[in-house]
């Protein structure tokens, strides 16, 4: 792989986040939101129901993380669609860059968009609910990891239905994580899920890292082994991202859809 | 460099849309594809350019053949503009140049880019976003685009396509001082006869997929008995002519 071209389509991203205060904003403001809404609906459960005292940090932790999830995907699906929006696809297929270049620049740029979304966000909860996620402490690291690269495994099933399909899959590009969310239990332990949902759900990472999250807040307990299962398990569906997007693009050739593709 | 397509096919399901075309361009020259809309210009171009897989056929870069192996020595050689695709319009043009000619490796950037500015007239619109530009100046960019890596083979899919008069002529103009300086080989594919006329060595003409004729612009207006190479045209493409 060659940095500098790895750079080059980073930069072409960064640019385009440099250049424009309303696109920062816009990267700002739905984190923060979810914050707010979170944070007022946990506060009113906490004062009038008696299920345990971190109600506030519990949920407030988990929509963060959740949408760390949400913002690396998105973020992702966003860069991939710019360029079908700007009719730029064919320009990038063109050059001399590598899939897995392009992987790996969409990959790196993609935690500068998540992050300028949810620092403000996450740093936002601390003042206004009492809320730090930064109290998971060491393990906080790995479940970011993990998530990120799940997110991103998203990301790139997502934009190989783009490269195999055309815009027309833009709708997927939005409708994907909200697929998920319930069967990742963020907000509730996997108990509440029927037995055989259960199974399907302990198929994904989501479900691994958010009990482990309500494991550290609540009971104070880290049990990395749980982490290392959810990396695994994570790095899994990576692999096989990569594997689909590679399909994909093989067959996007066979079509004829790289040439042309716009709006 | 020299581009040799042969024997080449592509089928999408039961559509032959390009149908066993064999040509050569030999190196430092322009060869013009020309035929109507729907005629496979586009899909061949695109095989030419690593985008769409032949069903079956080879196409050979100064005798490499073009496979997923070399894919990407051999397109750091070459380059495309089309007014039918675009840079990124939120970035400046300087932004754009930029990122593309890191992406195409080029050594000295700035130089290189500074290069590009003056010979095409970029500067008095280079901090502008490419997205605010004309249709004119997005065309200037677009050329200085694919000309950033100083590519030994360049294709040009109507190059010159809505532009007015003037800036036609400085487009076609730069061509054709810009081959004299450096070693090119251009395929391009246009609709404008005198440009074609003007820039081509050799044409080869499409017609349902197939080449219908092929051969410089005198032989093929002194064949078909026309005065111009628009005649000649319309009379391929509206007749049931077959090559020989």
């Amino acid at each position: 792989m060659n940095i500098n071209k790895i750079f080059a389509l980073s930069l072409r991203h960064l640019y385009l986040i440099k250049g424009s205060f309303p696109r920062i904003l816009d990267l700002i403001y739905w984190p923060t939101i979810q914050i707010f809404l979170w944070g007022f609906i946990s506060k009113f459960f906490t004062l009038n129901s008696s299920y345990f005292e971190n109600t506030v940090g519990i949920i407030l932790s988990a929509a963060i993380l959740y949408d760390f999830l949400f913002r690396s995907s998105i973020s992702y699906n966003m860069m991939f669609l710019e360029e079908i929006w700007s009719r730029n696809f064919t320009n990038l297929f063109i050059a001399p860059i590598k899939i897995s270049e392009i992987i790996a620049a969409l990959t790196f740029t993609a935690i500068f968009r998540t992050l300028i979304g949810l620092v403000p966000a996450a740093l936002l909860a601390i003042p206004l609910f009492g809320v730090s996620i930064f109290k998971i402490g060491i393990p906080l690291i790995f479940l970011l990891i993990t998530l990120y690269i799940f997110g991103v495994t998203l990301g790139l099933l997502v934009t190989s239905g783009l490269v195999r399909f055309g815009p027309s899959f833009e709708n997927i590009a939005w409708a994907s994580l909200f697929f998920l969310a319930p069967l990742g239990c963020i907000y509730y332990p996997i108990e509440i899920l029927p037995d055989w949902l259960q199974i399907i759900a302990k198929l994904l990472p989501l479900v691994h890292i958010f009990e482990e999250m309500r494991n550290v807040l609540i009971h104070d307990i880290i049990n990395y082994y749980q982490i290392l299962k959810a990396i695994i398990i994570s790095f899994i569906y990576f692999v096989f991202g990569i594997i689909v997007f590679y399909l994909s693009y093989e067959g996007a050739k066979n079509r004829g859809t790289l040439i042309n593709m716009g709006e | 460099m020299k581009l040799k397509v042969q024997n080449l096919v592509k089928k999408f399901n039961s559509i032959i849309a390009v149908n066993d075309i064999s040509f050569e361009i030999e190196k430092n020259s322009t060869l013009g594809l020309l035929g109507p809309n729907g005629c496979g210009k586009t899909t061949s171009i695109g095989m030419m350019l690593g985008l769409i897989t032949p069903t079956s056929g080879k196409i050979y870069i100064d005798n490499t053949c073009f496979e997923s192996k070399n894919r990407i020595e051999l397109l750091s050689l070459m380059n495309f503009a089309s007014p039918y695709i675009e840079l990124p319009k939120k970035l400046t043009v300087k932004q754009n140049l930029e990122v593309y000619a890191r992406l195409y490796g080029v050594v000295e950037i700035n130089k290189r880019v500074d290069e590009m500015v003056e010979d095409l007239n970029i500067k008095s619109f280079l901090h502008k976003k490419t997205g605010e530009l004309s249709s004119g100046q997005k065309n200037r960019v677009s050329l200085a685009k694919s000309l950033i890596n100083k590519p030994k083979l360049l294709f040009l899919d109507e190059p010159t396509a809505s532009l007015d008069p003037d800036v036609g002529d400085f487009v076609r103009e730069y061509i054709e001082e810009y081959k004299k300086n450096n070693e090119l080989t251009i395929l391009l594919a246009s609709h404008n006869m005198k440009e074609v006329e003007r820039l081509c060595n050799k044409i080869v003409m499409m017609k349902n997929g197939k080449i219908v004729d092929s051969g410089t612009c005198d032989q093929l207006i002194k064949k078909h008995g026309r005065q111009n190479l628009e005649d000649t045209f319309l009379k391929i493409a509206r007749s049931n002519y077959e090559y020989k």
